[in-house]
């Protein structure tokens, strides 16, 4: 188990788009090695799944690789990553995820022979726990099918594993309607930073057994919940910034528990991990903007190592089928990048999409590469995931006080207000992990959750 | 200031405590509870809404008053009752079979709540058959959310299955959630679709004219 206390990009200047201290060789990649390649993800048009529909599930995934692939190598990508996002059905059925896994697999292979594209393929199979509420996180039928799901779809050709797990977030998304730091504390710090351990040795092990890459998590149903719901004006930025900063070591938990990258593309805590672990990271942004708004689609881009379009329905557009037309979108955002670095001025472009964004929303701030590196450092000093989450709460909220004292982002007064009174809550949260649980435990809804299979059974 | 007044003001910043005293204090006055709960209660989350809408709140905000409300009306509760005052409306609402996401449909139900409609919450990956027994138990509106687009088609089963049940008639429908559009909504029979969470309060407010 590796522990990771310090940074491994320790300045600023050096967190910076398709490099990092170590980089992934796969399938002739170098992920990390000084390109950033695009990473494609697709999903079905309005469809329902059943075994009637396979074939025609089937027949979807088939065209849109080989029509990705196909404009890939029109437009000279010097290498592709697919990733498949199982649907909860391809998930639960595991062999139907694996049937649509050696699709992919077959149309890589096929086009690294007749057009020698270079190419890798990730695997999510999708987190099945919470279909029971309150979630069961460590056994019964759906966390078997889920490992079954892994072990198949290693088998059928993914050359990398991955997730958006859930645990803790039957807790967090009233902690997130509510903007209640305490509950969301509990929630990323304690409740889901225990189910990364769990999780992760679980894929870490299949990913051994099966020799394939155990990549990442991504906090998207807590980070990416709240980028939403402050985009619709539920919530405030604010408090979105600072559930970004506090993803971070409950997505760390997966490197320490073994995996190794690159981290998923919805993961906005990617450059944090970065930072941390060296290893290199998938971003999505403007070109993710097919699947979901976002105040981040420049900025994300400063420190990717892949670069991807998070996921597009297989519909018609003008142009072409939707994952062929985000194949190559990708294409040109990344053929930028790479120029770029072969002029030795990727730090200027990089400069650029940083500064495009980073004042405008305090979710693109705390993006900043300096702001990341200064936060990281802060985070990987405490000594366990929940000293690990409370301090980044706390440095998010310092920095942007800061940062809207000095005008380096705009905060209307609603969002003011937001900042003073996170901040006042943040000064109540204790350093002692035992009195901070108890303190949450009392406060929280218990209906909703099943605290035995966070190792808290004995919480009263 | 009135004891209206303070009603009012308490439920938009959310004090429970003051909200219930002052309704408390209203109906000793002799105020009819019925007059504490249009003037008093529901006027202040028709406040709540505005300055939701105008940006100058956000949903936790919301979420206190909405819970400074129900404190209240449970003290007017047996008064209301004995003045057999009807409740705007019922709706049934939930994420359909297969789809798990239910923040969406969790806000709905609570500006729905917050403005005066009895809600009963399916909860998530809800088959067909659930809403229909919900409309037997008398749900007037039936809410669908899916935020998947391999879910979405599962909306089209519940209003058939509604529509198999003889049940039609009696219930309007609405559909939300990310894939979901006012075409798709209007194709698979369903009588409206709103966007977000406000806007879904507007729509059946609309279809029960109240």
């Amino acid at each position: 188990m590796e522990r990771y206390e310090g940074l491994s990009i320790p300045r600023a200047g050096d967190l910076i788009f398709g490099r990092c201290p170590r980089p992934l060789h796969v399938g002739g990649l170098v992920i990390g090695g000084g390109i950033v390649y695009p990473e494609l993800n697709f999903t079905l048009p309005p469809m329902p799944v059943t075994a009637q529909t396979m074939p025609q599930v089937l027949q979807e995934y088939q065209q849109m690789a080989d029509d990705a692939c196909a404009r890939a190598a029109a437009l000279q990508v010097p290498g592709l990553v697919l990733e498949l996002e199982l649907l909860p059905d391809l998930t639960r059925e595991p062999e139907w995820g694996a049937q649509v896994t050696a699709i992919l697999r077959e149309r890589l292979d096929a086009y690294r022979s007749s057009h020698g594209l270079v190419s890798a393929l990730r695997v999510t199979p999708s987190d099945l726990r919470d279909f029971i509420r309150p979630p069961l996180m460590r056994a019964g039928q759906e966390w078997e099918r889920m490992v079954r799901s892994f072990e198949e779809c290693a088998q059928a050709g993914a050359d990398m594993l991955a997730i958006e797990s859930t645990g803790g977030k039957e807790i967090h998304d009233d902690a997130l309607l509510n903007g209640d730091l305490t509950g969301a504390l509990f929630a990323l710090g304690v409740l889901a930073c225990r189910d990364m351990a769990f999780l992760w040795d679980m894929i870490v092990d299949v990913a051994g057994r099966r020799h394939v890459i155990a990549a990442g998590d991504t906090a998207c149903g807590f980070g990416n919940t709240a980028m939403m719901l402050a985009d619709s004006r539920y919530i405030p930025r604010v408090w979105a910034a600072v559930i970004r900063v506090m993803t971070v070591p409950r997505s760390l938990v997966a490197y320490e528990r073994g995996a190794v990258g690159p981290s998923k593309d919805c993961a906005y805590e990617g450059p944090f991990l970065k930072a941390i672990t060296g290893y290199p990271i998938s971003m999505e942004g403007a070109e993710a903007a097919c699947a979901h708004p976002s105040p981040v689609g420049n900025i994300a881009k400063a420190a990717a190592d892949l670069w991807s379009n998070e996921s597009v329905q297989n519909v018609k557009l003008l142009g072409g089928m939707a994952p062929t037309v985000s194949m190559e979108q990708l294409a040109y955002a990344t053929r930028l990048m790479n120029i770029a670095s072969a002029h030795a001025k990727a730090v200027e472009l990089r400069d650029w999409l940083v500064e495009s964004d980073a004042a405008l929303d305090p979710q693109a701030y705390v993006l900043r590469p300096d702001v990341v590196v200064g936060l990281a450092g802060q985070i990987v000093a405490e000594p366990t995931p929940y000293l690990r989450t409370r301090r980044a709460a706390l440095a998010a909220l310092q920095a942007l006080r800061e940062a809207a004292s000095q005008g380096a982002v705009t905060l209307p007064r609603a969002e003011q207000r937001w900042l003073a009174r996170l901040s006042d809550q943040a000064e109540q949260l204790p350093e002692d992990e035992d009195s901070f649980i108890g303190r949450a435990v009392s406060q929280i809804d218990r209906q909703k959750v099943r605290l035995d299979q966070y190792d808290l059974a004995m919480v009263t | 200031m009135t004891v209206l007044d303070e009603l009012r003001e308490a439920v938009i910043d959310g004090q429970a405590k003051l909200a219930v005293a002052a309704a408390t204090q209203g109906l000793e006055q002799g105020i009819p509870a019925e007059v504490l709960l249009h003037d008093g209660l529901i006027a202040a989350m028709r406040e709540v809404g505005r300055l939701f809408e105008e940006n100058e709140i956000y949903v936790p905000e919301m979420l206190v008053a909405a819970r400074a409300m129900n404190a209240t009306v449970a003290v007017l509760k047996p008064r209301l009752i004995e003045h057999a005052v009807q409740s705007s409306g019922t709706v049934a609402i939930g994420t359909v079979q297969g789809d798990l996401h239910d923040i969406g449909k969790n806000l709905v139900a609570m500006m729905l709540e917050g403005s005066g409609f009895e809600v009963v919450d399916l909860g998530t990956d809800v088959p067909p058959e659930r809403f229909v027994e919900a409309i037997r138990a008398g749900a007037d509106v039936v809410a669908m959310s899916a935020l998947l687009t391999t879910t979405m088609t599962s909306m089209q089963d519940v209003v058939e299955a509604i529509t198999a049940a003889g049940l039609r008639d009696q219930v309007r429908i609405i559909a939300g959630g990310a894939p979901i559009t006012a075409k798709y909504a209007a194709r698979i029979g369903a009588d409206g679709y709103a966007p977000d969470a406000s806007k879904a309060v507007r729509k059946v407010r609309e279809l029960l004219t109240v």
